[in-house]
């Protein structure tokens, strides 16, 4: 099971967090700056996993982002190493080649995808196909929605004129 | 920038974020994020925030929460945004409230009324919404409310509805397994669902019921191989590919299923070999998703019952993993390594110079998982090697958590394999002195027991060899003067219970040790206790023996200090030592035997020693004793509280229906556990009414259902941004992971000449292969000749390879006797033993055909010096001790319990009387 998803940035900012195991505000916290001390100092030849406080957290870097995840001491490193890149390709068809500028400024999107790729720490969904088609849905009453907005407010503003 | 503008964010987010981008320290970055949220906070209650704004709001609240701050003052608005009828609101509320809120959040209970209305709802985009919350908010006590409803959503038309379904019935079971047992029947339909995603969500939930109870699922092995084979033989739609490879991540669950099936069943096992077979023929070396597909079927192998034909093509993948470049792989190597290690031993030998270079490699990582390894193939012809290796390593990790684990992984070792008494101890000591308060409390625990106890029933020359040996280098260890508070107890322990036993050390001496660390740890209680104990110990072996007891000046102000301690526990121990200098040398004897730390107290639970005194006083005149639960007060209070708790652990989660005239139905039935749908049929109408009454919050409903008639519906507009940018995603991902490569190429370079330097430097060396020989040295007979002569001359201070060399050629009929350790010692491996070696260890099936092991001659003829002491140990009487339950508390009941502390033991049988020492005087006369 995976336990959380951390994004981070190569300056040990927080690009993204997702906690699927239950951690109190203070101690994710100190698990983010456990983590970036840990990974953030390690060379690029050395394993993409990390043993730590019994779990491991297996981590990829993607230009100047860490993409990690934290699993069970049995679980198949190699495997979650391949969902970590799942997880980007299904972002990169969506942004578009994605940059981490992206992941700053829609953050939340990026949250939409993970719940439909990961749920309650487990893969749900392996193609990447069925995730894009989900999230097109989702995103295509939003912008229904706005656009219904718009034009509320444009009636609005013609009738009081 | 598309992606920045378009989204529809404010300036002032749009700022915010910018700003937390460009921010230099934690520090400003923590200023930002406070300003902001003090300005939220203002915005956030002003009355009236249009629901845009609000949606924003609390997107940057989510933002905020991520950054590690405290937003809990939004939480409440984000409940109320998961009320909105609009998808995208609703979307945000769920996403906020998923994000912000904990299991035991109270506001959860707000959510469930909207959750319960939402998988209702007939746009399935809701309803996946809904049960993206439910995986995460719903707890075991509202289980129950949405339980029908997951359950109905199984046979939802939208597979994503499905699929989510399951995973939620997975995250209930997970959560409170007893709630969703009548509905497992369920998973075995949706295994057969013909979507492929829903079948392999179905496979989370499988994998763990088959984890528990791997018997009952049987019957599905079949369907599990003939799923495995479609998927391999690519029947699945190409969306399911990875990287060439037909759906992976389900192929390696299903290994997962496979393995614990196939678990020591040779007759399940035989339907999985021919699958296994195919799959790591098909699959083409090119990628990593290749080889964690391999890497799942070693698991596998090594799980099922052994076939020699796929146990050779797990060697032949693993020895591949090894010889890889990456680091990932090798690492993979060496955990299958480790796996196949149980099942053929000799399979070591080849790679013993790959695993000795992962030994050395800078990564720290691969580095652990090969001492993993090693802990894995110890045995006793290897196991000083190992240990050494192992602590030498612990001196330097940080880490406090691995090194808790990697301490008691050496003393595990240690008390399984230990060849001498004399290396036990000092390895003991070592783990000790380096570990400090890391080690587990039981590892100490554990020590002075099988110190007391011995490691042999039969061999009492060898035990008390074993103590005199562990007293004399914890006297010699005592000036050391930072020890850790652990390693003095038992120290302290120890030098109490032998210290004065052989004559080497006369008590005054011992004493003066013992006072000596009282000084040095001055704020330490638990250790003063144990020393204190330790000298009223001695004392009591000296009256009893009938010496005179001197008391030196410092012990003599010890006492008298501890008696006017803060804690009443010191303060008794010395009152205590104090009354029992006054006993006669008879008393003492009875009341502090020696060498009695093994006896089993007998604890006379009903006081029946007082029933003389009972009678006396009932005969006097006192009244009788009445349990508690007879009292006629008492009775009713505790029946209330019961009440009162069976009551408020049953929540309603139906609504309300409408109300009747009769009061009778007023009486709250609860029933909740059954399908609630059937239990009251309720109106939509009186629905939505009770909905926004329950939830006190005004109402956001009304205005929204308001908007519902005007919706419009825009499905097939111009859609602003998405699809166009599609086109070029598969080259621009590659452009930019070869970036990442390009930048690291530099370092990368200058790397590998390095390693690849160094790495030539090792296979030359020959340091290296003398310790793959003594690490693997009793499977092949040729290296560990070379390995001892080496040894002595570099290590010349063990001498154990010396013996161990030389036990081989004499004597290896002995060695079978030694070969296993007394079966008591793996009961002491208590259960916090992070992995339990098999008892039935191959390495020491192996090792008894060998004769490899050393035997310690020198140990008897030691042992023998000392006969006279044994007759001392037997002839202790052992009697009349019940009475004195007072003072004997204070040894500590070793056979019983893992042991306890002094303190606690004490404190759990200490008579009421004992903080009075006039009347403890009183009672022993």
């Amino acid at each position: 099971m995976i336990h959380f998803v951390l994004l981070i940035s190569r300056q040990g900012k927080v690009r993204l967090t997702k906690w699927y195991s239950p951690y109190a505000q203070k101690e994710r916290t100190k698990v983010i700056r456990e983590l970036s001390g840990l990974i953030l100092t390690r060379g690029p030849k050395l394993c993409n996993f990390v043993e730590w406080r019994g779990f491991k957290v297996v981590y990829r870097r993607y230009a100047s982002l860490y993409f990690c995840m934290c699993i069970d001491a049995a679980d198949n490193e190699l495997e979650v190493l391949e969902i970590i890149h799942h997880f980007v390709e299904i972002l990169d068809r969506y942004f578009g080649s994605v940059c981490e500028l992206d992941l700053i400024f829609n953050f939340h999107k990026a949250y939409y995808i993970l719940d439909e790729i990961l749920i309650a720490g487990e893969l749900q969904e392996s193609s990447k196909k069925i995730v894009a088609r989900l999230i097109a849905a989702q995103d295509s009453l939003v912008e229904a929605a706005k656009e219904e907005a718009s034009s509320i407010s444009n009636m609005i503003a013609q009738a009081t004129k | 920038m598309s992606s920045q503008g378009g989204w529809g964010q404010s300036k002032d987010f749009l700022d915010l974020v910018k700003s937390i981008g460009e921010a230099r320290s934690k520090a400003e970055e923590d200023r930002i994020i406070l300003r902001e949220l003090e300005a939220l906070r203002r915005r956030i209650a002003e009355p009236d925030v249009p629901r845009r704004r609000m949606k924003e709001y609390i997107t940057r609240l989510v933002y905020a929460e991520m950054l590690g701050h405290d937003a809990s003052f939004g939480y409440i608005h984000a409940v109320k945004m998961t009320h909105d009828n609009a998808l995208p609101l609703k979307r945000t509320g769920y996403l906020a409230v998923t994000l912000f809120l904990s299991e035991d959040h109270d506001l959860i209970i707000l959510i469930v009324n909207t959750i319960q209305k939402d998988l209702r709802s007939d746009n399935y985009l809701v309803v996946c919404a809904a049960l993206t919350a439910v995986c995460k908010l719903i707890t075991e006590d509202t289980i129950p409310a949405v339980l029908p409803l997951v359950v109905d959503l199984l046979a939802h038309r939208k597979e994503a509805v499905r699929k989510k379904a399951v995973m939620a019935l997975h995250r209930f079971y997970q959560r409170s397994p007893a709630s969703v047992t009548h509905l497992l029947p369920n998973f075995r339909k949706t295994l057969c669902d013909n979507d492929p995603g829903v079948m392999g969500a179905t496979l989370c939930p499988l994998f763990d019921l088959i984890t528990a109870d791997a018997n009952s699922y049987k019957d599905l092995l079949v369907s599990f191989v003939r799923i495995l084979k479609q998927v391999a033989e690519r029947n699945l739609p190409k969306t399911y590919d990875y990287h060439q490879m037909p759906a992976p991540f389900i192929l390696i669950k299903l290994l997962k299923i496979l393995a614990l099936l196939g678990s020591g069943d040779k007759q399940a096992s035989e339907h999985i070999y021919n699958v296994l077979g195919d799959i790591i023929r098909k699959c083409e070396p090119s990628s990593n998703i290749y080889n964690a597909v391999l890497y799942e079927c070693i698991c596998c192998i090594s799980s099922i019952y052994p076939n020699a034909k796929l146990l050779e093509a797990a060697a032949e993948a693993t020895s591949k993993f090894l010889k890889s470049d990456s680091h990932n792989l090798k690492y993979m190597g060496i955990d299958t390594l480790g796996r196949l290690i149980k099942i053929s031993p000799d399979i070591a030998e080849e790679h013993q110079l790959a695993v000795i270079d992962c030994l050395e490699d800078p990564d720290d990582t691969l580095k652990r998982k090969t001492f993993e390894l090693l802990y894995k193939m110890t045995k006793s012809t290897n196991v000083e090697v190992i240990v050494d290796h192992t602590i030498d390593y612990m001196i330097n990790i940080n880490d406090n958590h691995y090194k808790t684990e990697i301490a008691s992984r050496c003393v595990e070792l240690a008390e399984q394999f230990a060849p001498t008494n004399q290396w036990f101890i000092q390895t003991m000591n070592k783990v000790f002195e380096h570990g400090g308060d890391l080690v587990n409390v039981r590892v100490a625990h554990n020590l002075m027991r099988l110190i007391a106890q011995g490691f042999s029933e039969d061999e009492e020359g060898a035990d008390s060899q074993l103590r005199s040996s562990a007293v004399d280098s914890y006297i010699c260890i005592l000036g050391d003067p930072k020890l850790p508070s652990l390693f003095l107890q038992v120290i302290c322990w120890v030098l109490g219970e032998y210290g004065t036993v052989d004559g080497k050390y006369s008590a005054s001496y011992i004493m003066g040790k013992l006072c000596d660390v009282t000084e040095a740890h001055l704020c330490d209680d638990t250790v003063k206790a144990y020393a204190i104990s330790a000298i009223m110990k001695i004392c009591a072996f000296e009256i009893a023996a009938g010496r005179k007891v001197e008391i030196l000046p410092e012990c003599q102000s010890l006492i008298h200090e501890l008696s006017a301690s803060h804690s009443t526990d010191l303060q008794q121990r010395a009152y205590e030592l104090q009354a029992l200098l006054c006993l006669d040398c008879r008393t003492v004897e009875s009341v502090m035997p020696l060498d009695a730390s093994c006896e089993v107290l007998e604890v006379d639970k009903n006081l029946s020693f007082l029933n003389d005194f009972i009678q006396e006083s009932i005969e006097k005149g006192s009244s009788p004793y009445i349990p508690e639960s007879e009292r006629p007060g008492m009775s009713s209070v505790s029946n209330f509280r019961r009440q009162n708790e069976a009551s408020s652990h049953m929540l309603r989660f139906e609504a309300y229906g409408l109300p009747k005239p009769s009061p009778a139905h007023l009486i709250p039935q609860v029933s909740v556990s059954t399908s609630t749908s059937n239990l009251v049929p309720v109106t939509e109408a009186s629905y939505y009414r009770e909905s926004s009454q329950a939830s006190k919050v005004p109402s956001v409903t009304d205005a929204s259902s308001a908007d519902l008639g005007t919706k419009l519906r825009l499905d097939g507009v111009q859609r602003k941004w998405g699809w166009p940018t599609y086109s070029s995603s598969g080259q621009s991902s590659t452009s930019s992971t070869n970036g990442v490569s390009h930048v690291d190429g530099v370092s990368a370079q200058s790397r590998d000449t390095l390693y690849d330097s160094r790495r030539q430097q090792s296979e030359v060396s020959a340091e290296k292969q003398k310790l793959a020989a003594s690490l693997f040295g009793a499977s092949s007979g040729k290296t560990v000749k070379r390995a001892t002569s080496t040894h002595r001359a570099t290590k010349g201070n063990t001498g154990n390879a010396e013996r161990m060399a030389v036990s081989t050629a004499i004597n290896p009929e002995t060695s079978t006797e030694k070969a296993a350790p007394p079966p008591d010692l793996l009961d002491l491996s208590d259960d916090a033993a992070p992995t339990s070696t098999p008892t039935a260890d191959p390495f020491q099936h192996l090792q008894v055909l060998i004769g490899a092991t050393p035997v310690d001659n020198t140990v008897k003829a030691v042992g023998l010096e000392s006969p006279n002491l044994m007759a001392f140990y037997t002839d202790i009487p052992s009697g009349s001790r019940k009475t004195t339950s007072t003072i004997h508390s204070a040894v500590p009941s070793i056979k019983k319990a893992p042991l306890q502390n002094d303190e606690t033991a004490r404190r759990v049988c200490v008579n009421p009387t004992g903080n009075n020492p006039n009347l403890f005087r009183d009672l022993l006369g």
